[in-house]
């Protein structure tokens, strides 16, 4: 029923019509919004991933294929702006590398606790924010699996489809993030 | 722990929390699990990770933020799907560069009167919303254009109705003696202005 209302709208917007796109992002903004603030956990950046999202997906609304699920083709648009930005913000080295003598943590954990904790994290509670830092602390391969397994609640399979990636490769990654995960929020 | 099995009983819990274990996987994990104290403790981290990660709350797309990406949608998109359609149609690519040149400025008047509700006033039209409504028992004389809204007829029009990016509702006893057009969009409304202008010229 919901995907039928999307096609419907999406073939005004092909058609020239704004509003109808206007529907769209009316029923899709917070999930979008929900995978870009966890993938970047930052209120203002996630906003504007999220923004740019919906705006490249208005402007490539002639390559999305009918056949196949609206979410699936608006979620990869979301997730891989927000691994561009990542890798963008990241240094040349290898940052999943384990430093010496800081067990559980790398390099790209020390960064990010040296960064200013957005108000987000403030306001929230001192649980959530332990968590959310876990989640960040993840390489982004596995971080965007764990968001959209876990906080999107989607099947693998969808996950699969979103990532464009072998579903063997998307288990591999939930396995592995899930690891890691354990070892940050084991003594929880 | 015993090292050897180590592996394939972690690989056997991240079956299961997929829910893609078989039946002898699954005995197999929970004989495992019983007499292994290291592999039970990990099990239960596990399932304690995902049930923290699953208690986040659900974070909200801020206020207003369909408007910014509405407000943000670039124009070029707009015209050059114009363009595009026009390509296809060359006898519009005609009679536009006709009406571009003979009235002038007729887009940028489009662009202006896309965005707000606006109909062709008579008294006895009734407005709910962004809903005009012709009672019943009334009787309109003339033209109705209803431009980003919707029209509900209960009563008569004598005359053409119009609704441009809304939608039509005739009521049992509603009656137009006139035409009844809805027109989506931007490429509806060029087509509505085109006829409009050519009609005029013909006149
Ligand atoms: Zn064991």
């Amino acid at each position: 029923m919901m995907e039928l209302i999307i096609q419907r709208r999406i073939k005004q917007v092909l058609k020239g019509d704004q509003n109808a796109f206007g529907e769209i992002v009316e029923i899709y903004k917070d999930k979008v919004y929900q995978i870009c603030f966890r993938m970047l956990w930052d209120r203002h950046e996630a906003e504007d991933a999220a923004q740019e999202a919906f705006i490249k997906a208005f402007v490539n609304i002639h390559t999305y294929d009918p056949e196949k699920k609206f979410a699936t083709w608006l979620y990869r648009i979301a997730t891989n702006l927000c691994i561009d930005r990542i890798r963008k913000k990241k240094p040349d080295y290898h940052l999943d590398a384990e430093i010496s003598g800081t067990e559980g943590l790398n390099m790209y954990s020390q960064i990010a606790s040296a960064e200013e904790l957005p108000e987000e994290a403030v306001e929230n509670s001192e649980l959530q924010e332990i968590i959310q830092s876990a989640i960040f602390k993840l390489p982004e391969k596995y971080r965007s699996v764990i968001i959209l397994k876990y906080l999107e609640e989607l099947q693998l399979q969808e996950i699969a489809d979103i990532l464009e990636l072998p579903l063997g490769t998307v288990k591999t990654r939930v396995h592995r993030g899930r690891e890691a995960l354990r070892k940050y929020l084991r003594n929880m | 722990m015993m090292a050897s099995c180590q592996k394939e009983i972690v690989r056997l819990m991240h079956n299961y929390l997929d829910g893609e274990l078989i039946s002898g996987e699954q005995r197999k994990l929970k004989v495992h699990l019983q007499k292994c104290e290291n592999c039970r403790q990990h099990f239960f981290e596990l399932k304690k990770t995902i049930a923290l990660v699953q208690s986040m709350s659900q974070v909200r797309a801020p206020e207003g933020f369909t408007e910014k990406v509405l407000f943000s949608l670039p124009k070029e998109a707009r015209m050059s799907s114009i363009q595009r359609w026009i390509r296809k149609h060359p006898f519009f690519m005609a009679a536009s560069l006709f009406i571009v040149l003979t009235t002038g400025g007729f887009l940028s008047s489009w662009q202006q009167e896309t965005d707000h509700f606006a109909f062709t006033k008579h008294e006895n039209l009734h407005v709910e919303n962004d809903t005009v409504v012709v009672p019943a028992g009334e009787r309109v004389k003339g033209d109705i254009v209803v431009r980003n809204g919707d029209i509900r007829i209960e009563g008569e029009v004598e005359g053409d109705v119009t609704v441009i990016n809304g939608e039509k509702y005739m009521a049992s006893a509603g009656n137009v003696t006139g035409d009844i057009e809805e027109i989506d969009e931007a490429f509806g409304w060029l087509w509505y202005k085109l006829k409009k202008t050519v009609a005029g010229v013909f006149d």
